[in-house]
């Protein structure tokens, strides 16, 4: 196999990678905000599934959870699987593990949060929803900005998990065209687009703590 | 007119009672400043006015309207929130570190709620948010973001936020407490502006002869009670041994 035919199956290999990580994104990050919530809420049995739930997701393999949403329905209850449920579970997957990492990003971003700020909103007459929106979350994702940027930049690398579901994003096409060719080449060039990818992922990232930086 | 009332308010945080029994009153216009050791419940006091504490006894009255009373077994009940929102809006409290915004500048700090929580008209809300910051000396600072201020500047911010509500009653909680001596002084000028103009106020402080001279009435807390209240002019030459004590701590006896 010629090297540019390498690069244009796994160039695109790579836009289904940036499907899952954007989608992910798109899905644990408020996904992850309402876990945070169910986490700190008053009622203990809503507060403790949700910490059940989390310690699952972060004490587990994300490759094993994938497995278990993709074949899950199958062994479970029979039913037929596979064509566009592949995508759908990894979505599934990586959004509520993603969730349960970021829930406990923000729960320390708000926990952080001085009382005076909410005392200040309630004496001026703001209803909890505004207090929040207006007020807390602005902050505190200033104040969590930093270990988001890590989260995401270990969603680049974990897109290549998906391989365990045989979906055919960069990592997998890669292992496929190695296997075929007998080459370590198209590892290699896997390995600059991800390189890429997290560079970008910084730059962007850097951009937003740059704005955000007006103030302290 | 009375703007004011709390009457035997009950306060205890874990079994140690704060507040025992305490009644007071504010009219219209009136400055009355509240002093006290540390710990006396001055601060508990203004949180259980401002509803940022819930008492467990004794009555609460913002213009004759009930914001808490007592059931028959004489615990506190507080009103339905649609009704304690519209109770807030006769106050509003200035703490001792501000607590402004930091991520708002302070033109927004200060138009913020008004725009947000009274939904009033965008220019009109503008144009007395900035003839507030003309009269705290921060006309060109309407840009710059709380970080960027000195402590006075942004008490005077803060100061300028709770007007911007149009409050009937100001609170005020060791509003110099965070300030250098020089910085006090710009704050406890904006006050006694505020007074001139008869701005009703609640001030805890421990400066003593600002307290003697800008308010019409003095109350003497320590260790949850009301020890005496009277005008400054009594205070000072009050009979009383704790009130004695505690006043020539700071000297100034007259
Ligand atoms: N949230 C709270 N939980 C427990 N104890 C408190 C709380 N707030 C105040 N106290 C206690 O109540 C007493 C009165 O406090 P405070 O009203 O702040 O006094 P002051 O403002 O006069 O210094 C103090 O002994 C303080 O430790
Ligand atoms: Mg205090």
């Amino acid at each position: 196999m010629s090297f540019e035919m390498m690069l244009v199956q796994l160039a695109q290999g790579m836009v289904k990678s940036l499907g899952i990580f954007m989608w992910t994104l798109v899905i644990s990050l408020p996904l992850g905000l309402l876990v945070a919530f169910g986490r700190m809420s008053k009622n203990p049995v809503l507060r403790t599934i949700i910490k059940l739930y989390i310690s699952i997701m972060r004490g587990t393999p994300l490759m094993l959870q994938l497995l278990v949403v993709f074949y899950g329905p199958y062994y479970l209850f029979g039913l037929q699987i596979g064509g566009s449920y592949r995508f759908i579970a990894i979505l599934i997957g990586f959004g509520i593990n993603y969730a349960a990492y970021f829930a406990e990003i923000y729960r320390s971003g708000i926990e952080s949060m001085p009382l005076g700020q909410y005392e200040a909103a309630r004496i001026l007459g703001y209803s909890r929803g505004q207090t929040f929106f207006r007020i807390i979350l602005p902050q505190v994702i200033k104040r969590i900005l930093p270990s988001v940027t890590n989260e995401v930049i270990t969603l680049v690398k974990d897109t290549s998990l998906a391989f365990a579901l045989v979906y055919m994003e960069m990592f997998t096409i890669a292992k496929q065209i190695a296997a075929a060719n007998t080459t370590m080449m198209p590892f290699v060039i896997a390995g600059v687009f991800y390189y890429i990818f997290n560079l970008l992922v910084a730059v962007i990232m850097e951009w937003f703590e740059k704005k955000l930086s007006y103030y302290r | 007119m009375k703007l004011l009332e709390m009457n035997h308010v009950r306060k205890a945080f874990d079994g140690t009672e704060v507040l025992k029994d305490i009644s007071l009153s504010v009219s219209e216009g009136e400055v009355v400043s509240i002093i006290g050791p540390s710990g006396s419940g001055k601060s508990t006091l203004l949180r259980c006015a401002t509803l940022l504490e819930t008492m467990d006894g004794g009555e609460l009255v913002y213009m004759g309207e009930r914001a808490a009373w007592n059931d028959a077994s004489g615990n506190t009940v507080y009103e339905k929130p649609a009704k304690l929102k519209h109770i807030r809006s006769y106050y509003s409290l200035v703490f001792q570190n501000f607590n402004l915004f930091p991520h708002y500048s302070v033109l927004k700090n200060i138009t913020d709620a008004p725009l947000i929580v009274q939904k009033r008209e965008k220019e009109e809300v503008y144009q007395e948010a900035r003839t507030l910051l003309a009269k705290m000396g921060l006309e060109n600072r309407e840009n710059a973001y709380p970080c960027e201020l000195s402590g006075g500047q942004q008490q005077r911010v803060s100061i300028a936020r709770a007007l911007a509500m149009n409050p009937k009653i100001l609170f005020f909680d060791e509003p110099t407490s965070a300030l250098d001596p020089e910085l006090t002084l710009e704050i406890l000028k904006v006050i006694r502006d505020l007074a001139k103009e008869k701005m009703t106020m609640v001030i805890v402080t421990h400066e003593m002869n600002f307290a003697r001279e800008v308010s019409n009435r003095m109350i003497f807390m320590d260790k949850g009670v009301i020890v005496e209240e009277t005008t400054p002019e009594e205070m000072f030459r009050s009979t009383n041994e704790r009130t004695r004590e505690f006043l020539g701590r700071y000297h100034d006896l007259g």
